[in-house]
């Protein structure tokens, strides 16, 4: 027998005999114009700034590569994350540095917060040979071994399996290999829309058969390019908007849904589902509500969605909101917080500068990195390798 | 083998169907044995697994099942259930963790039941797998090994008898190795796990009781064999056969039916699709100046058709006669037992093209 309950965004009740999942931050649909009386910050001055500057400088690059973009120094499919940034803020400067990050090919942002430099990436965007993947990988496929970024995947889904394989790298090194301090997390980021992925189902199902230490961290920006969330997902029996947090639980792991658009309440969620992660205690849904204020790509005429829908989340913008907050809890002065300002603009138009200046590929370059065994270019007779020719590759290829 | 492992074997049922399994056992310590492909890739495994703890196995009944073909018979006994993974029917989800686990540092052995169904993971090796490599700039590598039955089997129909060399091949990133016999399943296998690279391992259901005659250099526990370079397994003047997997057994009974009406075939066994060896095909066509290529996958865009093309390309002069494709019919594979043998290469049909080769 079906109970009709009605469901408030954001509602989440222990139910009888159901698993009660830890709620910590929960989203409200309208942000209350007056804010809640001053009580103790959340957060310390240096993490406070330090997500500040994290959220500015996704933001500010993302708009520079809109520039960039209709300048033609940077083509084909580019997805911008501006209005997001508290996802990727909130969660990433979490992690450390041996924690992985997967991604989607919405994935610039998500790439500077775990560590890639700008200039990598703004280099790597232009498709320049001192981009973070040389030129190779381009804006939808960031990868750094040196900051664990598995990637920048175009196919939604695809990324979750092989996030959950950094995981299960993690759990192995633990329990084989006897590593006892290996307690690293991984984090995939993904959107509204891989949520009906037969991969993602495959995923919940093996990430709490094994219990995996992997965070699922839905980007639930409502839009998957121009297919409504609320058109493409079927409901939970009983409610009147799909929840994708809801899935967790299905497959045996909490699912919790948080306002996306407030960095300190990701943060707070995310530091949990992190820390269960790494005691051993297995996969958390992390359902963050959130907006892209510009199309889903820099081709995208954005047409089908509502003037109304776009304002009302431009006033929930994340960084008016921390730095609001910053302000009204001494975190930090107007001061420092232009500074910072100041800073990421410098930063930024400085990788734009390093971006142009840099060299593109050489010819030599398009053949190499296709194997990591040189010799997987073919052995000839004399017991050279291909490579060997002369003028074959006038790039990097390491020979042993 | 064990006697332990013997009693498993029996219990699971397994002696039945690898009537050749007791002379495997018993012949294993003399010094010119015998060993099925089954038995040859197991131990490959089982020393892979021995030497390099970050070597794993996963895949659907690879663990308590002893595998669906018995391949993995005993791992999980020897290595547990960290090591030798059972896992949901969920092709994509699994392969997919496979290789992310290889992106950061271990080095799994992904099973598919058959090659067919790896068609629900195909996005995670062509996609992660082999191509990661290229677009993170050289610095993510995927060691992983991605093996299972490949092509026809007896009676299994149209969704579980496809050949796939072609399409896995045809991808920049990958490496495809299709071993023949005991000798070609060990030491392939045991370098496709040493190999850094993403390596798609082709296996024949049809093969995998068959059994050959091993030495003891083959039976040594590093004995590996090169990626990229193919064997002759018979020398011949009149005309090459190439082909790969169970095809080369019948270039051989092909060779042999030739042989004693006075044309001598030499026969070409692939062992590696990608990267092929062109340079052992070019020494043999300038040998014999014909060549019939001989596969059982479907004919556009096959293997025979790269290697036809390669030759045409790079030996023009050399040859007497343009390079014939033996291949399998232009059909989904049919179920009736006659028609299936009508639509794949039988040793006639390469006598046949030899006789038309040599006009």
């Amino acid at each position: 027998m079906q109970t009709m309950l009605k469901q408030h965004s954001g509602f989440r009740a222990a139910q009888p005999g159901r698993q009660v999942v830890k709620v910590r931050a929960v989203a409200a649909p309208l942000k209350t114009a007056t804010s809640a009386p001053a009580k103790a910050p959340l957060v310390t001055p240096e993490v406070a700034k330090d997500l500040y500057y994290d959220m500015v400088l996704g933001r500010e690059f993302e708009e520079m590569c809109a520039q960039m973009y209709y300048r033609g120094k940077m083509f084909g499919f580019v997805h911008l994350y501006s209005g997001q940034e508290a996802v990727s803020s909130g969660v990433i400067r979490l992690l450390r540095p041996d924690d992985h990050v997967v991604s989607t090919y919405r994935d610039h942002v998500h790439a500077l917060s775990k560590g890639v430099s700008a200039r990598e990436v703004m280099a790597e965007l232009f498709g320049k040979k001192t981009g973070c993947c040389r030129g190779q990988g381009g804006s939808m496929h960031m990868f750094s071994a040196k900051h664990n970024v598995l990637g920048g995947y175009a196919f939604i889904g695809e990324g979750i399996p092989v996030g959950l394989g950094a995981a299960f790298q993690s759990k192995y090194r633990r329990d084989v290999l006897g590593e006892e301090t290996s307690d690293s997390v991984t984090c995939s980021f993904f959107g509204d829309g891989t949520c009906n992925v037969g991969q993602f189902y495959e995923s919940l199902n093996m990430a709490a058969l094994y219990k995996l230490p992997h965070i699922f961290v839905v980007e639930n920006n409502l839009w998957a390019i121009g297919m409504s969330h609320l058109r493409a997902t079927s409901r939970t029996s009983g409610d009147e908007t799909p929840y994708i947090y809801k899935k967790g639980p299905a497959f045996g792991m909490p699912g919790v849904l948080v306002d996306g658009m407030d960095v300190l309440k990701v943060r707070q969620v995310a530091q949990e589902a992190v820390e269960r992660a790494r005691r051993g205690e297995g996969p958390t849904l992390i359902e963050a509500e959130t907006y892209r204020f510009r199309g889903h790509s820099l081709a995208d005429p954005d047409e089908l969605r509502s003037k109304e829908e776009k304002a009302r989340y431009q006033a929930r913008d994340p960084i008016p909101q921390l730095k609001k907050y910053m302000l009204e809890h001494g975190l930090a002065t107007e001061a420092e917080i232009k500074a910072l300002e100041d800073k990421v603009a410098e930063v930024v138009e400085d990788s734009v500068k390093f971006a142009d200046e840099s060299p593109k590929p050489e010819r030599g370059q398009l053949l190499e990195n296709v194997f990591a065994d040189p010799r997987g270019f073919g052995i000839s007779e004399d017991g050279r390798y291909r490579y060997q020719q002369p003028g074959f590759s006038s790039g990097t290829a390491i020979v042993s | 083998m064990l006697p332990g492992l013997l009693q498993q074997a029996r219990k699971h049922g397994v002696l039945c169907r690898v009537p050749r399994l007791t002379a495997a056992i018993r012949g294993f310590a003399s010094s010119q044995s015998e060993m099925t492909v089954r038995d040859a890739l197991n131990s490959a495994l089982d020393e892979e697994l021995a030497r390099d703890d970050k070597v794993y196995v996963l895949g659907e009944e690879v663990g308590e099942y002893q595998g669906a073909y018995k391949i993995t018979r005993g791992l999980l006994q020897k290595y547990g259930a960290d090591r030798v993974k059972d896992t949901p029917i969920t092709e994509a989800g699994f392969t997919g963790i496979a290789v992310g686990s290889a992106f950061a540092g271990l080095k799994p052995v992904c099973e598919f039941m058959t090659w067919n169904f790896a068609m629900q993971a195909i996005d995670q090796i062509i996609n992660s797998a082999a191509k990661t490599l290229y677009m993170s700039a050289g610095k993510i590598s995927c060691p992983i090994v991605f093996r299972g039955p490949n092509g026809a089997a007896a009676g299994v129909a149209a969704q579980h008898s496809q050949c796939f060399a072609a399409w896995y091949s045809s991808v920049p990133g990958l490496k495809v190795l299709a071993p023949y016999d005991s000798e070609d399943a060990r030491g392939l296998l045991k370098a496709a796990i040493r190999d850094p690279d993403p390596v798609v391992f082709l296996e024949n259901e049809i093969m995998y009781g068959q059994a050959f005659p091993v030495n003891a250099q083959v039976l040594d526990k590093d004995f590996t064999l090169p990626i990229g370079k193919a064997k002759v397994m018979r020398e011949g003047k009149h005309v090459t056969l190439v082909s790969f997997s169970k095809m080369v057994g019948y270039c051989l009974k092909a060779a042999d039916h030739l042989s004693k009406e006075g044309v001598h075939c030499e026969v070409v066994n692939l062992r590696t699709i990608k990267p092929l060896d062109k340079d052992t095909l070019l020494a043999s066509i300038k040998k014999t100046h014909k060549m019939v290529t001989v596969e059982e996958g479907w004919p556009q865009c096959g293997v025979g058709s790269e290697i036809a093309a390669l030759m045409q390309e790079l030996a023009f002069d050399e040859l007497d006669a343009p390079v014939l494709r033996v291949t399998g019919a232009e059909v989904p594979m049919p179920y009736a037992a006659n028609l299936e043998a009508a639509a794949l290469p039988q040793v006639d049909d390469i006598i046949k093209a030899v006789k038309k080769v040599l006009g």
